[in-house]
């Protein structure tokens, strides 16, 4: 490899941009792809797809083999709300290689004892948000039920690339949500990106397994569907 | 075990930044019980220094030894590992599986 390519490789990874480098198995021919040039590159498809599993691998075309070295940055999940799904959340996404954050600025909640090894930030999520950065390799889930916390995280989650935003609440309280968000200015096609109401529709009912509904969710989106449902 | 990758090219680039030779270790290919997963690294320089892990330890001994080889021709070798190879057992594939690891020299444009 060229060290050229290498350093390149290191600063997309050190911007927490995703790259695929591809070397050719014939004769060790490699380059380098950014994740916004898949879609113009030759291999689009193939690239796309191991991109998205999030794993090296190997590959074969027609006429060439290729092997295909994946470094997506680690998916983080930003949540507002130091509350009891949170606390369920925590060890599942450890699990699944998830970096989570959460963001309370209610400090009673936001402890360490209440979230053992969790980065925790104590403050608004406007001020939060915007020290964490919310990329297209991050998840945003408001959990907190209370709109002085959970519509400025919201609002900055719309505002950014992350690529799952979801909110806790009934229809209901979903539908007073998108009204004071519409008031704030956003447009029906960006607030249907909220996942409302969020999680997959496992029937959770504990903390426990509403997290796992979350997580779940979060998931899928990150990798997309594996079948057909054709 | 993403981070770790992460600091294992970014050592590669440094080490090769400081003039010396550097190889990296990648793997290509597991089956059965491999110890690491495709794609994971291993870093050496000429001095058989390393860091990082293709196979948990098993086999990073005749890596190293073959990386170092790598970085003195500068031909990138594929080297598989696995129980029914004779190497294999001497240096001790234990878990069962089988891998497949390709060697490449990073190379420094030379200035004249």
């Amino acid at each position: 490899m060229d060290l050229g390519l290498l350093s390149a490789l290191n600063s997309e990874r050190a911007a927490r941009r995703a790259t695929v480098l591809v070397t050719d198995t014939s004769n060790g021919v490699q380059r380098l792809v950014k994740e916004v040039d898949i879609a113009t590159d030759p291999l689009a498809a193939l690239l796309d797809k191991q991109l998205r599993s999030g794993k090296s691998g190997a590959v074969a075309t027609e006429d060439s083999s290729y092997f295909l070295t994946v470094q997506a940055p680690p998916p983080r999940v930003v949540v507002t709300g130091a509350v009891h799904i949170s606390q369920a959340m925590a060890p599942m996404a450890r699990l699944l290689d998830l970096d989570l954050t959460i963001v309370d600025p209610r400090t009673a909640f936001a402890t360490p004892e209440r979230f053992p090894g969790v980065t925790l930030l104590p403050e608004w999520p406007d001020e939060a948000i915007g020290k964490i950065g919310l990329d297209s390799y991050t998840a945003f889930v408001a959990l907190t039920h209370d709109p002085k916390i959970d519509d400025p995280g919201l609002e900055a989650a719309l505002r950014s690339a992350c690529f799952y935003i979801g909110a806790l609440g009934s229809r209901k309280t979903h539908g007073r949500r998108v009204e004071r968000l519409v008031a704030a200015g956003f447009d029906e096609a960006s607030l249907a990106r909220i996942h409302a109401p969020i999680g997959l529709d496992i029937g959770a009912v504990s903390p426990a397994e509403i997290a796992l509904a979350i997580l779940g969710e979060i998931v899928s989106t990150l990798r997309g569907p594996r079948r057909q449902t054709s | 075990m993403i981070s770790t990758d992460t600091d294992i090219l970014a050592t590669a680039e440094t080490w090769a930044k400081d003039g010396r030779g550097v190889a990296l270790a990648t793997v290509i290919e597991t089956w059965g019980s491999a110890p690491r997963p495709v794609g994971s690294h291993l870093v050496i320089d000429g001095e058989g220094n390393f860091l990082g892990s293709v196979s948990g330890g098993c086999v990073e001994g005749a890596v190293v030894t073959e990386a170092v080889e790598v970085i003195a021709d500068g031909k990138a070798r594929t080297l598989e590992f696995g129980v029914a190879d004779e190497t294999a057992w001497k240096v001790g594939l234990s878990c069962g599986g089988r891998i497949k690891v390709y060697v490449e020299r990073i190379l420094v444009e030379k200035v004249n």
